[in-house]
């Protein structure tokens, strides 16, 4: 059974008839090629799916992609500006934030919902947060490290104090 | 695709909803959020013939506070209860942080949860602590059912087949009331290995007037301790009191053994939360004192 579905991604409108037990995730990745969304467990545990559904992180994996007809989609593809790399994926580059990749765009696009709600979060709630995405090589130091400074990068510059003499 | 072939419907409107699922003969499910559902169609723990997609429908997305009950339609996620309790329950706020990870809170409905029945879940065992009802709508219209008759077995309910559940509704305790909520799990999110939650009322002479706990992860379905809610009803609350009531509330569980935690381990942990929880609940008593 299939179903035409008009869905946004990364800006982009598509308009794709698709198997009704086809995941968001098989149609990201198989019909629209866009393969930075990676599948792990495929039942919702390990979060490498991570998607964007209209600004809210969710699993790419634990929707079907007939429910996303209508929406607006961000995939890691649709991070990164034109030259070069979002400021959290500078970030996680810079410290060292990811070894093998593979769970690393569902990080990323997790910490970018996460970092809009808590521009400056604590290491405990940054831990929290990441407790929803499984890595087997960093030990996660580093993941909540590159947070971190993602979220310095990320926040508005502070007013310099003004000296006494001016 | 990992899933058995279905078919496939979104109704715009509930009865359309109900007949679906009457047609489907008992092979159809109704599809919400899918964060259970979704995971059981990839393993193919479950193979429905026909899911109902209720997401169309309109009217089910609202969180209503009126008389002392908060009822929540079938579409609420468990992210909107959050966000809703973030300002207005600490109670609810304190229960969703646990409930899973935010990505799956963003989709998870409310009643999706209370329905699913996982016996290592938290809001069923909320609902059984506040006193709660499911509102099912079925061919032969509406019924409510009290979570004190609804959970029957692991992922078992009293909803038939061909009903789907519409809206929850929690008793509020009152504002006078504590509270008190503990989970013990491997990481942040995961189920639960064992949990309690826990509602206190005092009168006036300090001697608690309504004691109500419940606990998770303990047994094949939420788990109300009205033994321990009797033994503590008029009676001045003594640390040796609460540790008394949480011993025997924790002898009448029957929980099970996994690859996670042995049963004795489950019922040792579940006295102790629920000594806790109480505690919890008596401090944050408020009103006269």
């Amino acid at each position: 059974m299939t179903r035409t579905i008009r869905v946004t991604v990364n800006g982009q409108e598509h308009e794709r008839a698709v198997e009704v037990r086809a995941t968001l995730a098989d149609f990201l990745r198989e019909d629209l090629d866009l393969t930075g969304t990676h599948v792990g467990c495929e039942h919702g545990v390990c979060g490498a799916c991570t998607v964007l559904l209209d600004g809210e992180p969710v699993r790419a994996c634990l929707m079907l992609a007939v429910q996303a007809d209508g929406l607006r989609i961000t995939t890691i593809e649709g991070v990164a500006p034109a030259d070069g790399l979002h400021p959290i994926q500078e970030a996680f580059w810079a410290k060292h934030g990811l070894q093998c990749g593979y769970c690393t765009p569902g990080i990323i696009m997790s910490a970018s919902a996460f970092l809009r709600e808590r521009p400056s979060p604590s290491r405990e709630e940054i831990r929290e947060m990441l407790a929803g995405h499984l890595c087997r090589c960093t030990g996660y130091h580093f993941i909540v490290e590159a947070i971190e400074a993602a979220a310095q990068a990320l926040a508005p510059p502070t007013p310099r104090p003004t000296s006494p003499r001016e | 695709m990992k899933p058995a072939p279905f078919d496939y419907v979104a109704p715009a409107i509930l009865d359309e909803a109900v007949g679906a699922m009457a047609t489907g003969g008992g092979d159809a499910k109704v599809l919400a959020g899918g964060q259970s559902l979704i995971p059981m169609l990839a393993l193919r723990l479950a193979r429905p013939t026909l899911l109902v997609d209720i997401n169309r429908l309109p009217g089910l997305d609202g969180i209503r506070e009126a008389s002392g009950l908060l009822e929540i339609g079938a579409l609420v996620r468990q992210r909107a209860l959050e966000r809703w309790a973030a300002t207005r329950s600490p109670l609810f706020s304190e229960v969703l942080r646990h409930v899973a990870h935010p990505p799956i809170r963003n989709r998870g409905t409310v009643v999706g949860n209370v329905v699913h029945a996982d016996p290592a879940s938290e809001l069923p065992a909320v609902l059984l602590c506040l006193e709660g009802v499911v509102v099912a709508r079925g061919p032969r219209g509406e019924r409510m059912i009290p979570a004190d008759r609804f959970y029957r077995a692991p992922l078992t309910t009293a909803l038939g087949p061909d009903e789907l559940a519409t809206a929850v509704r929690f008793t509020l305790p009152p504002p006078e009331a504590g509270w008190g909520f503990a989970e013990v799990s491997r990481r942040h999110g995961d189920f639960a290995l064992v949990g309690a939650v826990a509602v206190v009322t005092r009168g006036d002479d300090g001697a608690v007037s309504r004691a109500r706990l419940a606990f998770f992860g303990a047994g094949g379905t939420p788990t109300r301790a009205l033994a321990a809610e009797q033994a503590l009803a008029g009676r001045t609350a003594t640390p040796a009191l609460l540790g008394e009531a949480a011993r025997a509330a924790a002898a009448a569980l029957s929980p099970d053994a996994d690859i996670h935690a042995t049963a004795a381990y489950r019922r040792q942990v579940a006295g102790t939360l629920a000594e806790r929880t109480l505690a919890a609940a008596l401090a944050r008593c408020g009103g006269a004192r």
